[in-house]
């Protein structure tokens, strides 16, 4: 056994890369589990093609998973990698240029051989293992695919079974630098592999051996540790966007008493939540695939007009679709939440790349005037959050909500401090009463204080009445051509969304003073980059300050006032400028707009350079 | 003393809203067996809700006082679904036309019934889109000289009985506006039936496709153009049911009916889907020489298959029983968690 240095650091970000059949995903969602078990405050970045076996060994086929973990607070995943573990050639090219100088490389030797560099486009006379090119990294060179098959000579399992657990000795190995437990990743297999033995004791013996190759190699003088975080006290969780989501609208289902239907058609990166919510069937979830995105959405119609909680979800492609029911369900005024990962389009797009480009579409995608709340999630934990929230509004508004995350929060994971189910407010619904014969004529459009109509469903005595997509008399809900009152609807319809501004908090600064020279605006996913750059641009002397909305329709009330204490206002955006515009339309201030539309998170890095540039 | 149940009359399930079809339209005939049926199910009112998509045919639910939602175009059947699974206790109705069930919503037609959801679909097929006036359907024959057809349709007609059929549809039957009889018996066998019911409606347009069907409403030439099925009963028609089918192996043939072959024409099966079939093929054009009358009543019934709404909640209910009840602590919390002190 050689002798290693323990080092004690801050964070560190690594960046696993390889194939996308070389399991990527996997170990870095094994190795984020054990981080947050090991109490280190985390943000994760799964990077990926969308193809599920892109072409093997070359550059559009590299999915990479990236962590940064630290003692200190983590908002993003981090901007540059202090590590880089290539398991071909192409996951090298890729990544390399966001690699730290000075940083380390374990390339896998495998997946550098001329096949590889072929398939990479290195041209014949470099390799970059040998050719010096690397000189300013600590270059780690290892066969991983050799020493698993050594490890597995004996286990009776083919190559290509073999060569499948090539990940778990990058995992072990990397647990051995970083002191990181290994447990849970044990338990992991042996409940992933239950019905294959071999399997599942070939993995567990390559996660060893990686951590033993650490162990025993003298190629790695040092080894780290990094504290756990100075967090929050409390019992916390690591939690990925997507899966937030599914649990707030199962809290949602379990607080106001109404079983869930979930109507929807898979579609990247929402389908997970499908995945979440069909394992629940005991909670009263009852999850539909259906036909298309349109019986998705029509089928929840359905659910919610006979009293369930009605959900459904999808991405910018499948919004489109939903489009006109989405106006149905705003001219019946029923409770419904729409769902929208948003992805990097227009049309297919790139599938798994993150974007913020669908704010028009839930602001105005829809033909006529066709109002409806629009609250954004800005982290994967506040997906549980604000899902929750969705249901709240609609159930209590009597109204379809969109709830917006994107391809970056969904997918990715942070600890967090989750509420206990006593925590969370009650959400009380009450359908319309019976009525009998000598009751007054029921109204199905009559409107109470919030201008919310009386949920009246099916199989109720004296409630007979019948709604549609044509325009209502206000009250009656009869079919009216009435000039006068389809404009009186219309503004019944959108002031009962501004009307929702009472019900919902006020906008605070996230860091940073009330005023200043500068605010930095944001919504949705981009909160952790646009949280770090201001806490460089604070620690630099900047009169910056941050503030990110999570309700943009209505707007919360105060947030005039908390714009007019700035002398500029900065809206950083991945699109081509949406927010900055309802900002500008809305409160008429020179609002600038940032935009990156590289279906890529910001990096801190990039958003600082940028408020330097305006504010210099 | 007896206890007195009131039961309910058709007028009960007439709505206040004035009916706004064409005078002379079809759809009349078809509200008002809808109407008729109704009080003999024997449930309350409030049980029952129909909806619809788009077309003069989805005006309907305005005019029964039931529970109703005039929805979007071909997406009746969608919510339908969606209604019906999370509300088994309910009478669901879907009214729907030609246009709106197979061009528009065409995917949710087929795919509600391979689901098989406890429903009922009435299908006014009048072979024409009416509130649009006037452009060729899914239904009308090719040749059709409509507004948006001047040299006539070159695409071909579905056939609705065939369509459903195909999909795996679990109750399949025709019937005609002006058989008020025969329709109020289709409707009630829709009803009866545990599973997605299909009733195709021949519904004269008279403004814009007038006289579609006469063929086979007008007593001059119904006898010779309907063939009415009745389960066990030979496939006989004509004047004096002087003609009968026959089944030469798979091939039907037209016979005339006379005592040396009357034992061997084909007996109506309801449950026979091979049969079925060929009998939703009986759809030639009635002008042709050597033409198969068009069948009216049940082509096919088939009790052996789960709904979608049963096997939806069992599911829940099985997951419930298995696993207890959710417990919202637990789910949030997962498996591993940490404590920061």
């Amino acid at each position: 056994m050689t002798d290693t240095t323990d080092k004690e650091l801050e964070s560190v970000v690594i960046r696993f890369a390889g194939d996308s059949g070389d399991g990527m995903q996997l170990t870095g969602t094994q190795f984020t589990n054990a981080t947050a078990l090991h109490g280190n405050d985390l943000a994760t970045f799964p990077d990926f093609p969308a193809e599920i076996r892109a072409p093997l060994g070359t550059l559009a086929g590299v999915s990479g998973f990236q962590i940064h973990f630290g003692s200190t607070q983590i908002n993003t995943p981090g901007d540059n990698s202090d590590v880089l573990v290539a398991m071909n050639v192409a996951a090298l090219k890729v990544n390399i240029k966001n690699l730290k100088k000075g940083g380390v490389i374990i390339a896998n030797v495998d997946g550098f051989d001329s096949k590889n560099m072929r398939l990479a486009n290195v041209p014949e006379d470099q390799n970059p293992l040998t050719d010096g090119s690397l000189s300013e990294y600590d270059l780690k060179t290892i066969d991983v695919t050799k020493i698993t098959r050594a490890a597995l000579a004996d286990s009776g399992m083919t190559t290509k079974e073999i060569d499948r657990c090539k990940n778990m000795f990058v995992l072990g190995l990397v647990y051995w630098m970083y002191h990181r437990p290994i447990d849970s990743t044990m338990e992991f297999l042996r409940a992933k592999f239950k019905k294959n033995e071999a399997v599942m004791n070939a993995n567990i013996k390559v996660l060893n051996a990686g951590w033993n190759y650490g162990e025993t190699t003298e190629m790695f003088a040092n080894r780290y540790t990094v504290a756990p975080a100075k967090m929050e006290a409390g019992v916390y969780r690591s939690i990925m966007g997507n899966q937030a989501a599914a649990y707030g609208l199962i809290a949602a289902s379990v607080k106001s008493g109404l079983p869930l239907f979930y109507g929807t058609y898979p579609i990247t990166p929402a389908t997970d939540i499908l995945h979440d919510l069909a394992k629940y069937k005991n909670f009263n979830i009852k999850t539909y695939q259906a036909e298309d995105e349109i019986a998705g959405i029509c089928a929840s119609i359905g659910a919610a007009f006979g009293g369930h909680l009605a959900v459904t979800g999808s991405s910018g492609p499948g919004i489109a679709l939903k489009g006109e029911a989405i106006g149905l369900a705003t001219m019946l005024e029923l409770p419904l939440v729409i769902v929208n990962i948003q992805r990097a389009g227009p049309s297919t797009g790139l599938p798994t790349k993150t974007e913020q480009a669908d704010l028009m579409q839930a602001m105005y995608g829809r033909n006529g005037e066709c109002p409806v709340i629009i609250l954004a999630a800005q982290s994967p934990s506040d997906c549980f959050t604000l899902a929750f929230e969705a249901c709240k509004l609609a159930l209590q508004h009597m109204i379809p909500v969109f709830f917006l995350s994107d391809g970056y929060i969904a997918n990715g994971a942070e600890p967090w401090k989750f509420p206990s189910a006593a925590d969370l407010p009650e959400i009380p619904v009450s359908f319309a009463p019976a009525r009998n014969a000598e009751d007054a004529k029921f109204m199905p459009y009559e409107r109470d204080e919030k201008l919310s109509r009386p949920w009246a469903i099916p199989g109720t005595k004296g409630l007979e009445h019948r709604i549609g997509g044509l325009e209502k008399q206000n009250i009656t809900g009869n079919i009216s051509y009435d000039a006068a009152n389809h404009e009186l609807m219309v503004h019944l319809r959108q002031e009962k969304v501004d009307k929702v501004a009472d019900f919902i908090p006020e906008q605070t600064i996230d860091s940073g003073e009330e005023s200043g020279d500068l605010l930095i605006l944001g919504w949705g996913g981009t909160y952790g980059a646009l949280r770090t750059a201001t806490s460089i641009l604070i620690a630099e002397g900047y009169k910056v300050s941050h503030s990110h909305l999570r309700y943009i329709n209505p707007f919360p009330k105060n947030l005039a006032t908390l714009l007019s204490k700035f002398k500029t206002v900065v809206v950083p955006e991945l699109n081509n400028g949406q927010l900055v515009k309802i900002i500008r339309d809305k409160y008429f201030i020179d609002a600038i707009p940032y935009n990156k539309i590289q279906g890529q998170p910001f990096m801190s890095h990039e958003v600082v350079n940028k408020i330097k540039q305006i504010l210099d | 003393m007896a206890e007195v149940i009131e039961k309910l009359t058709s007028k009960d399930f007439a709505s206040d809203q004035e009916v706004r079809w064409c005078p002379g339209c079809g759809d009349y005939s078809i509200l008002k067996q809808v109407q008729t049926v109704m009080p003999d199910l024997g449930r309350p009112k409030e049980e029952f809700v129909f909806i619809s998509g788009i077309g003069c045919s989805s005006r309907f639910p305005y005019y029964m006082d039931t529970f109703g939602m005039h929805s979007i175009h071909g997406r009746a059947n969608a919510i339908a679904t969606g209604l019906k699974a999370t509300r088994p206790d309910l009478s669901v109705w879907v009214i729907s036309g030609d246009g709106d069930s197979m061009s528009i919503g065409g995917n949710h037609f087929i795919h509600m019934f391979r689901r098989n959801p406890d429903l009922n679909l009435l299908v006014f097929n009048n072979q024409i889109y009416g509130l649009t006036k006037g452009q060729y359907s899914p239904t009308s024959e090719k040749g059709k000289v409509t507004k948006s057809t001047p040299m006539g349709s070159i695409d071909y007609p579905f056939n609705p009985i065939a369509l459903s059929l195909g999909a795996d549809a679990t109750f399949v039957a025709r019937s005609m506006d002006r058989d008020p009889k025969h329709l109020q018996a289709m409707i009630r066998r829709a009803y009866d039936h545990k599973g997605t019911s299909m009733v195709e409606i021949y519904q004269n347009c008279n403004v814009f496709n007038d006289a579609a069907f006469e063929i086979f409403t007008e007593k001059s030439s119904k006898k010779e153009q309907v063939l009415m099925m009745e389960h066990g009963k030979p496939l006989v028609f004509g004047e004096n049911n002087d003609k009968g089918i026959k089944l030469d192996g798979f091939k039907p043939v037209i016979v005339e009916v006379n005592e040396s072959n009357i034992n061997d024409l084909w007996i109506h099966d309801e449950t026979d889907l091979v049969k079925a079939t060929i009998l939703s093929r009986f759809y030639d054009d009635p002008s042709t020489e050597g033409h198969f009358p068009r069948p009216f009543g049940v082509f096919y019934v088939n009790n052996n298959k789960a709904t979608f709404d049963e096997l939806f909640n069992e599911q829940i209910a099985y997951a419930k029983e298995k696993q207890g009840a959710g417990d919202l602590d637990k789910l949030i919390s997962g498996k591993e968690t940490w404590v920061v002190n």
